[in-house]
């Protein structure tokens, strides 16, 4: 089983590896999976209050190359998006960057998990229901 | 700087032929090429000359008659026709068979096979270090058994099964004994007579022959054993199994079990040391644990688990250099960890941060300074990626999280 280029690439030097403060308010975090599993992603964000932009990105993951990649590339693709933005994205986009064979599309699916359970973790410490929702729109 | 080969610690995988082992084979190719079938001419006659003489080479090996050896196409099909030729031969006798959870797939899935076919099978739990229960054994035993069928070593342990006893067990309630001798035979003594083994299967690429080729081991004499054919046409084998003979791949086959017979005391010395200081090194890291048995295993396999670090993602930052095996479900088609693993009671997350280390007779202490060293970067690269690393270091109770698992 080859793994593409750029699973590689984002396998040896992974971006945005890292722990952002869980208690900060401006911090969401992810955690998903299950070590029976063999995955665990947790990605986390931080919100410029002022911007309501994603200003940084950190991850970590218990998992195969597709998994470390796939959640390397979604923190790399978060930074600087809206929250209704960051959203949006779909496992099939990381799927098609990162090359990923059908017995890895999973570990897309998680990365996506991840990105919507940090979300989630943030609007819900923000007090900000309606934009949950909204957010939660996209999802469905 | 030397250009350093691809280190192959994967030997139970499948092992590179010694090259003595091909010189000899090389003549049966081209001027040598006869069916060892063909009774009529000296291509035939030499043919046949050279299929009698490896059965008894490999006869040599296992300590009994050249008689007593059938040639198969390798060991899957050796468990196919030892388990389901015993099934149909003995129908009269009985319809079940028992087995262990932690059988190759070429066993159970025979087994499952006949399950459909109307047999009764019952697939018996090992201990957590591998072995089976002795007491568990003799209570499965029923008056309709016919047959039990429990591998010599595991793959992928090396664990190895307390054949004598389980021998013993078997005489006592007059049930028939095979074994898939795959892992053993040619790397430790495999003497199926003086053990009370009556059937056992193994393969020539497993200790330094070619693919394609393997034999089963059917007694002749006290007791003696038939196997219904699986595969007819033309009655070799003595009817047990037809087709034309893979001579060169019998020659090198035979070559494999002779050199295996002089060498396999001075490459289990020299290779339980190595597996010991591999195994010793990389057990000096935090948070490891070596799977099975190790007062009852192969000499030149170690099967470690590297926690909160995924088995696949650890291979991958060394298998440019390092080849090796793991027991995680990213590296299997189903997607299942390790059922041999989860079968010793590991736990999924303990089979997916397995590795297996089987060493080989090319194998060198250089070899294995390296892969330790590269092994062991690689774990800590990997735990520097890993949350639940981070979360065991921090002091959190993994057990008592509610992971949102799908």
């Amino acid at each position: 089983m080859a793994y593409s280029e750029k699973v590689l690439e984002h396998f040896k030097n992974p971006r945005n590896v890292g722990t952002l403060n869980k208690s900060d308010k401006n911090v969401g975090t992810g955690l998903v999976g299950a070590p029976e599993c063999g995955d665990v992603m947790r990605l986390q964000i931080e919100v410029d209050e002022a911007t309501g932009l994603i200003r940084d990105a950190k991850f970590k993951t218990f998992g195969c190359g597709s998994a470390i990649a796939s959640s390397s590339l979604a923190t790399e693709w978060l930074k600087g998006k809206s929250l209704y933005e960051a959203a949006k994205i779909d496992n099939m986009d990381i799927v098609e960057e990162l090359a990923l064979p059908p017995v890895k599309i999973h570990c897309s699916v998680l990365a996506e998990d991840a990105i919507k359970a940090a979300i989630k973790d943030y609007q819900e410490k923000n007090g900000l229901v309606a934009a949950l929702a909204e957010t939660e729109a996209v999802t469905a | 700087m030397e250009k350093r080969r691809l280190i192959y610690l994967d030997n139970n995988s499948t092992t590179p032929c010694d090259p003595r082992v091909v010189d000899a084979m090389v003549p049966y190719f081209y001027e040598k090429h006869g069916n060892a079938a063909s009774r009529s001419h000296q291509f035939g006659w030499e043919a046949e000359d050279a299929v009698d003489y490896a059965r008894e080479q490999i006869a040599k090996l296992l300590n009994v008659e050249d008689k007593e050896m059938i040639f198969t196409s390798g060991a899957t099909e050796g468990n196919n026709l030892a388990i389901k030729g015993v099934f149909e031969m003995y129908a009269k006798k009985g319809n079940h068979i028992i087995t262990l959870e932690t059988e190759h797939k070429a066993v159970l899935d025979t087994c499952k096979h006949l399950e459909k076919a109307g047999a009764e099978v019952t697939y018996l739990k090992v201990q957590e270090d591998g072995l089976v229960n002795l007491a568990d054994l003799e209570a499965a035993i029923k008056p309709n058994t016919i047959l039990l069928s429990i591998m010599w070593a595991n793959n992928e342990t090396g664990v190895i099964q307390p054949m004598k006893e389980i021998a013993q067990l078997c005489e006592k309630h007059g049930v028939l004994f095979h074994t898939d001798g795959t892992q053993a035979v040619g790397k430790i003594p495999t003497h199926p007579r003086e053990i009370g083994i009556h059937l056992m299967s193994f393969t020539a690429h497993k200790m330094y022959g070619p693919k394609g080729v393997g034999a089963l081991y059917v007694s002749r004499k006290n007791p003696r054993v038939k196997v219904t054919a699986q595969i007819d046409g033309g009655g070799h084998e003595r009817g047990m199994r037809s087709g034309t003979l893979n001579v060169p791949g019998i020659v090198g086959f035979g070559q494999a079990a002779e050199i295996a017979m002089n060498e396999m005391a001075k490459d289990a010395e020299r290779l339980s040391r190595l597996r010991d200081k591999l195994e010793h090194e990389l057990s000096k890291m935090e948070e490891t644990k070596v799977n099975g048995n190790v007062g009852s295993r192969m000499p030149h396999v170690s099967n470690i688990s590297f926690k909160h670090v995924e088995g696949e993602g650890l291979m991958m930052t060394f298998n440019q250099n390092v080849a090796v095996s793991s027991g995680s479900a990213c590296t299997s088609a189903s997607l299942e960890p390790s059922y041999v693993l989860v079968a010793m009671g590991l736990g999924d997350d303990l089979a997916h941060s397995s590795i297996r280390f089987s060493l080989g007779r090319f194998t060198t202490e250089e070899e294995v300074d390296f892969a330790v060293k590269a092994v062991a970067e690689g774990v800590n690269h990997m735990r520097d990626l890993s949350p639940i690393w981070e979360m065991y270091k921090d002091g959190v109770d993994l057990t008592k999280i509610e992971w949102s698992a799908h």
